[in-house]
């Protein structure tokens, strides 16, 4: 009972940092900033990850996603000189009406695990169990095993790999100056 | 420990928030920078799902990672996309992005 209400509380301290983090981003005038949120805001999921027990996921948010993406975004905010400028309103003519289209699919979705799942049910299954406890510990050799076996993730897992390959080259492509301007 | 609703709740604010911030921001990298919010929200789902049914099944944790490959591509080239707008238009902001209307 007591580690029950314990992990509550971490769990609610945790969720109270990524959502403030997260309305910063969408709300900070200054964009530079906005991405400072953005990457406390991934620390907090990468944290949720970890009360989940994937240690494997929060380790990969944070290279992936604090390590690579929030650096990418801090480069492109960088390089494009008018969006470190605070003057402007941030927002465009209809952020009246995606207020309310955002607050309505939070209701919507609300309403829905409501009505499901009521809020004091519900629980994971118990590392406590020993066969629980061994599919947790185990879950990154599972995972691993899942991506190579011919009945389960290869295919999306080589796909995955040409898609990066191709993202790699577009990008580079794409973000190239023009060779005909040097010239 | 912990009641699943309560990640599920979470998730779904953290996609609203997201969803709010790509229809209202005018700076491209801000609505790029919600997406990956919404992208997160989306995880969060996947690796409860994994956790409270049955974590013997890699099922959840895979599709994450999946997740995460697409969101890194999705983000180098969104990124060079926009720098090359940046270049030829020397803007960022999508309102003043009309080319493709007429």
């Amino acid at each position: 009972m007591e580690k029950m209400v314990t992990m509550q509380v971490i769990f609610i301290i945790v969720s109270a940092i990524t959502l403030v983090a997260a309305v910063q981003v969408v709300t900070n005038r200054n964009l530079f900033h906005a991405a400072l949120w953005m990457m406390f805001s991934f620390l907090g999921v990468a944290a949720l990850y970890g009360l989940l027990e994937a240690g494997f996921l929060a380790a990969t948010q944070l290279l992936v996603y604090i390590g690579a993406i929030s650096i990418l975004i801090i480069f492109a905010i960088m390089m494009t000189r008018r969006l470190m400028q605070t003057t402007e309103s941030p927002y465009n003519a209809q952020w009246i009406g995606a207020g309310v289209a955002a607050v309505l699919t939070f209701a919507v979705i609300l309403g829905v695990v409501l009505q499901v799942l009521p809020l004091d049910a519900g629980f994971a299954p118990s590392s406590a169990n020993p066969a629980v406890a061994a599919a947790i510990e185990q879950n990154v050799v599972t995972l691993g095993r899942s991506f190579v076996s011919a009945d389960q993730y290869v295919l999306p897992f080589e796909l995955a790999s040409v898609l990066l390959l191709a993202a790699l080259v577009g990008s580079i492509i794409v973000a190239r100056p023009d060779m005909e301007d040097k010239e | 420990m912990i009641p699943l609703s309560w990640y599920l709740i979470v998730a779904a604010a953290l996609f609203c928030i997201g969803l709010y911030g790509v229809l209202a921001r005018r700076n491209a990298v801000a609505m790029l920078m919600a997406v990956e919010l919404m992208l997160n929200a989306v995880n969060i789902n996947l690796v409860a799902f994994w956790r409270y049914s049955d974590p013997s099944h890699p099922g959840g944790i895979a599709w994450a990672i999946f997740v995460f490959t697409v969101a890194a591509a999705e983000a180098a080239v969104g990124l060079a996309l926009i720098i090359s707008i940046y270049r030829q238009r020397d803007s960022v902001i999508t309102e003043e992005l009309d080319i493709l209307k007429y």
